[in-house]
């Protein structure tokens, strides 16, 4: 394009404030596109849960336990194919800066439950076979260096005292909003270290069918109505939307936020678009007496703004892109396959285009309308 | 024929409420491969008349021909494409774009042309040749003196090799030397290379390289020819 040569000179000529803009536009994309990000993930996470998988806790919070003889009167239930029950256990490894989940299960169960967590047979067997086996998310062979086969130590909160497992099994998610750095390990060995006996967090029931869900919901909680431990039962889809709306506010929020950020770059852009070309009258004036048309004028002007959004959007949606891949950033658990969405892509995408249209249209009709002799005078 | 034919051409601008009427009537003609000079005090009308020959500006009514093309009557577009073929225009200030180069600042109206870069390449160092300024290609107009300044903007205005040359008061801020060489250099682009060349100037020295001065005073022309004769 002959015209290049003409775009970077003025691109270049105040090179820190060319500079600068494009910075302000990356930036502004990059928190776009990482905002957005965790609106998307935990939209994700909330949508993330069969609706063939109910949930039971206990009715009065979920912090309370409810009996594990309930096992087999929910597994007795009509519809209920499968049941498996968890613990939460809340341990700590190293100094405990790194929070991840860890909970007791019934290993068997539960992954019959769960086949979203692939497992190699090998490890699979001898992790069932481990009475202080662990199961680990992927991640955590990176975030702690561990290996299988390797003991680790973990301090207990809920339940103190020094935990030791050895990791016998890595599993991987077929879906990305299942956390890949959670640990798991034995019910038995739970019970077995705490002399507790009989009670599970919470239980996990595979039903028939979809459309079955809220009766068989129904159907368990009037079971355990009138027990000292009632129950409350949903689908793990709502169980985890649970969590999720408690950051549903999260997401009006983030959306604001990464709003307002856009304007406010949209008006730096801006500012500086007009401001190079009103510094610029006389030689748009120049020009125009070489012969340059009002419509091309009007396509330089705005294509100066366009290298500088799309140049500023590319910097900025890759960045987020490649450095939250590269650091595998989850937001220490809370927010599992944190990825930029070829959504969010188009979106930021869509964003830069406004941007470019924004900030340039007003320079660049001004500059087409410039009315040429007018403007000779004027500097002299 | 002639090259430029104005006729019955009035001009009025109106700032705020005042009203002025700088032409009333004016009709004059300027012949093909003529060097005219344009004198008269300020405020007479001959940057106003520079620009409606160079369709830079309307007549308010009246007709402004060039070449044939009735240059009153194009739309802003026409006009545009039309000047960069036809019309060379240089400035009292330079007018040079700071962030070009030299051979940058020549390429802008070839820019508009077909030409591939190659033909412009070679229509640029001729240009530059002219004027005396091969050696400065790569020079930047901050690093370039007034005079070396005003003559890229010369050939940046024949480059397009267009056969009407408009100069208004291209000296005004030169030194007396630098105005000599700008002048020898029109004279030569005029006797040479055939350019019809018309020049604003209150500079009698300047004047008198015309082979023909026009005297404005109040938008009227009091005509003197040159004792060197008619136009060619
Ligand atoms: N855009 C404009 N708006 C209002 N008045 C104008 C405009 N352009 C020119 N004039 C007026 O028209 C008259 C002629 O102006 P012009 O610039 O043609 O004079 P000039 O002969 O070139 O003067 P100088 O020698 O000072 O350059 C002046 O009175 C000027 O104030
Ligand atoms: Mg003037």
């Amino acid at each position: 394009m002959k015209f290049w040569t003409l775009l970077r000179a003025n691109l270049g000529r105040h090179r820190r404030r060319t500079f600068l803009t494009i910075a302000s536009v990356a930036l502004a994309l990059f928190l776009f596109a990482s905002l957005r990000t965790v609106v998307t993930t935990l939209g994700a996470a909330s949508r993330f849960g069969s609706a063939r998988r109910l949930v039971a806790t206990n009715a009065t919070g979920i912090v309370f336990p409810l009996p594990i003889a309930y096992a087999n009167r929910l597994a007795a239930i009509p519809g209920v194919e499968r049941v498996s029950w968890a613990n939460w256990f809340g341990g700590q490894y190293g100094d405990g800066k790194r929070f991840f989940a860890n909970f007791a299960v019934d290993a068997r169960s539960y992954l019959d439950i769960y086949p979203e967590m692939q497992v190699p047979a090998d490890q699979k067997a001898a992790f069932l076979a481990d009475r202080s086996g662990a199961l680990i998310g992927n991640r955590l062979l990176d975030v702690f260096g561990w290996r299988v086969g390797q003991n680790v130590t973990l301090r207990g909160t809920i339940f103190p005292g020094d935990w030791t497992f050895t990791i016998r099994g890595v599993y991987t998610p077929a879906d990305k909003a299942i956390n890949d750095d959670a640990m798991m390990f034995h019910f038995a060995y739970l019970d077995e270290k705490t002399g507790r006996q009989g009670l599970a967090g919470w239980y996990i029931m595979e039903i028939d069918s979809a459309e079955h869900a809220p009766a068989i919901a129904k159907t368990v909680d009037d079971m355990f109505r009138n027990s000292t431990a009632p129950t409350k039962t949903g689908t793990e889809q709502a169980f985890n939307a649970s969590f999720a709306t408690m950051w549903g506010n999260v997401s009006l929020l983030m959306n604001t936020i990464g709003m307002a950020v856009v304007f406010a770059i949209l008006l730096v852009t801006a500012n500086a678009m007009m401001m190079s070309a009103r510094e610029r009258t006389r030689e748009l004036a120049v020009l125009k007496t070489i012969g340059f048309t009002d419509r091309r004028l009007f396509g330089l002007v705005m294509a100066e703004a366009g290298i500088i959004t799309v140049t500023g959007a590319v910097l900025g949606l890759g960045a987020a892109k490649l450095l939250y891949r590269a650091t595998n950033f989850n937001a220490g658990g809370f927010l599992p396959g944190f990825d930029v969405t070829p959504a969010t892509f188009l979106l930021g995408g869509a964003v830069a285009l406004a941007l470019m249209l924004a900030s340039g249209i007003v320079p660049a009709a001004r500059a087409a309308r410039l009315p040429v002799v007018a403007a000779l005078r004027n500097v002299e | 024929m002639p090259l430029v034919e104005i006729r019955d051409v009035t001009k009025t601008f109106s700032r705020d409420a005042e009203r002025i009427d700088v032409f009333n009537g004016l009709s004059m003609e300027i012949e093909q491969g003529s060097f005219t000079a344009l004198m008269g005090p300020s405020g007479s009308g001959k940057s106003t008349l520079l620009n409606l020959i160079a369709g830079l500006d309307r007549p308010t009514s009246g007709t402004v021909t060039v070449g044939g093309a009735v240059v009153s009557g194009m739309s802003p577009a026409e006009l545009a494409t039309w000047r960069a073929r036809n019309v060379g225009f240089v400035f009292q200030q330079f007018n040079l774009l700071p962030v070009l180069t030299a051979y940058q600042n020549v390429e802008l109206p070839l820019l508009l042309t077909r030409l591939s870069k190659k033909e412009r390449d070679e229509r640029i160092r001729i240009a530059l040749g002219v004027v005396g300024l091969d050696d400065r290609l790569r020079h930047y107009p901050r690093q370039l003196s007034g005079g070396q300044e005003q003559r890229v903007a010369i050939a940046r205005a024949i480059v397009a090799d267009p056969t009407l040359v408009l100069l208004d008061e291209p000296t005004g801020q030169l030194d007396a030397k630098s105005s000599q060489e700008v002048l020898s250099l029109l004279s030569r682009l005029n006797a040479e290379f055939g350019k019809t060349i018309i020049i604003v100037t209150h500079d009698p020295h300047a004047a008198a390289r015309a082979r023909r001065q026009l005297h404005l005073e109040k938008g009227t022309f009091v005509e003197q020819a040159m004792a060197a004769g008619a136009p060619a």
